[in-house]
């Protein structure tokens, strides 16, 4: 979360020097108002996230963000060595354990980001909330995905009823309907809605990292098929020093990626120039 | 004011039941994943239904019986014999964690239709140290 959020200030921090009069312009375009259009000037839009240099820190960022994850797969699939007791299959771990990091982190952006919200009623957080959402949503599904292969390949089964395994399945349900919930109330149909969908939206936004404690900790609270940590452990079980640098650096490139992922699907995001929101996401134009 | 949009109530309908379905099915034996030997041997209603087990394979107790598998599940000083109706996954073997799933016998044999093998968070390459005894 604290990356995510680090990074998304220093850019707009750093691109404080070209201001974007979003709210006269609106007002002065004579674009179309309803009650739901946010009238403060200058909140509407994301402070400068639209400018070409916010683009080319994203583009340098996406190059990061590739070059991590080329060298974790040369770390995790040809470096690191296979487990004793499980094969090759252990090197799953390489994608499921960043995969389950990355969605407690965009999980955490989405706490943020609702607080931030409810404090402010600023539509950019709404935004940022959402875009978290939507990453965390995928993320889990993955983790998911991956590790009923890893289950599948070392336990003997795709799935257990194993309080890790259910109480995951409920996070991915929470926030899946956290999302559809949005777009019951409103969302994306054309007429800016941010007040309509951006208070509830945040409530349950701010409900539901809740959850995320309970995922985590799943492992030590109840008797569970699933192994507990070892990075995150208090007192580190033994990682040979290999494997970890390969966990390190996935970890890296997968937090990277999605802080990536992010800040372009937030990017598309932005309410054009005239002030009307986009339907849908608009086709991220490679300039931006 | 709001006229919220159909498939998106039907989605969302569809994702609480889904919800609740889980919670239900889930949790009652989810909290309480498996049981130790020494559990299953103290109950008296243990051979009730079906329940899981977990305990360390011991060591030299397996062996291939008429399509089956037998060993023995230890864990704090008890150990309960397991008959496993067909083969285990390749990972299983002597002095790792697993855990057994199905009923355990007024013989006190527990008659198992699956077994998934637990392992822990430790992670060392072939040949390190000999694995499995550590723990």
């Amino acid at each position: 979360m604290l990356l995510v959020l680090l990074r998304f200030n220093s850019l707009t921090v750093r691109h404080s020097g070209i201001i974007v009069g979003v709210g006269p312009a609106q007002s002065g375009s004579g674009a179309v108002r309803t009650a739901d259009t946010d009238d403060r000037p200058g909140v509407a839009r994301t402070p400068r996230a639209g400018d070409r240099r916010a683009a080319a820190d994203r583009r340098s960022l996406g190059w990061l963000a590739g070059g991590l994850a080329t060298a974790a797969a040369a770390a995790g699939l040809l470096i690191a060595p296979p487990d004793a007791v499980q094969g090759d299959a252990q090197r799953l771990m390489y994608l499921h354990v960043p995969a389950a990091w990355t969605a407690y982190l965009a999980f955490a952006a989405v706490l943020a980001s609702s607080l931030g919200y409810l404090a402010t009623r600023d539509p950019c957080w709404d935004r940022r909330a959402r875009v978290a959402a939507e990453l965390g949503v995928g993320l889990t599904t993955l983790t998911i995905a991956l590790g009923a292969l890893w289950g599948r390949a070392v336990w003997g089964a795709w799935w257990a009823w194993d309080p890790r395994l259910v109480s995951t399945v409920l996070l991915l349900l929470a926030y899946a309907g956290y999302l559809a919930a949005r777009r019951v109330l409103g969302e994306g149909r054309g007429v800016p809605a941010t007040h309509r969908v951006g208070g509830p939206a945040a409530v349950v936004g701010v409900a539901g990292f809740a959850l995320v404690p309970l995922v985590h900790f799943s492992v030590v609270w109840w008797r569970s098929l699933h192994q507990p940590a070892t990075i995150l452990a208090p007192d580190r079980p033994p990682i040979d020093p290999l494997m970890a640098a390969a966990l390190l650096l996935s970890l890296a490139a997968f937090t990277t990626t999605a802080t990536w992922l992010f800040l372009r699907r937030l990017a598309a995001l932005e309410p054009t120039p005239g002030g009307s929101v986009p339907t849908a996401a608009p086709n991220p134009v490679e300039t931006r | 004011m709001t006229r919220p949009n159909r498939a998106g109530l039907a989605l969302a309908t569809v994702l609480l039941a889904g919800t609740g379905l889980l919670v239900q099915a889930g949790l009652r034996d989810t909290l309480s994943y498996y049981r130790t030997p020494a559990e299953l041997a103290a109950d008296p209603d243990a051979g009730a239904g079906r329940t899981r087990l977990s305990g360390v394979v011991v060591p030299g107790s397996i062996r291939h019986d008429r399509g089956q598998t037998v060993f023995r599940l230890a864990a704090d000083g008890h150990e309960i014999t397991v008959r496993q109706q067909g083969v285990p996954p390749e990972t299983f073997r002597a002095g790792q964690d697993a855990v057994v799933e199905g009923v355990l016998g007024p013989d006190g044999v527990f008659r198992s239709d699956q077994v998934l093998v637990r392992h822990d968070n430790e992670y060392r390459p072939a040949g390190a140290t000999s694995p499995g005894t550590a723990r």
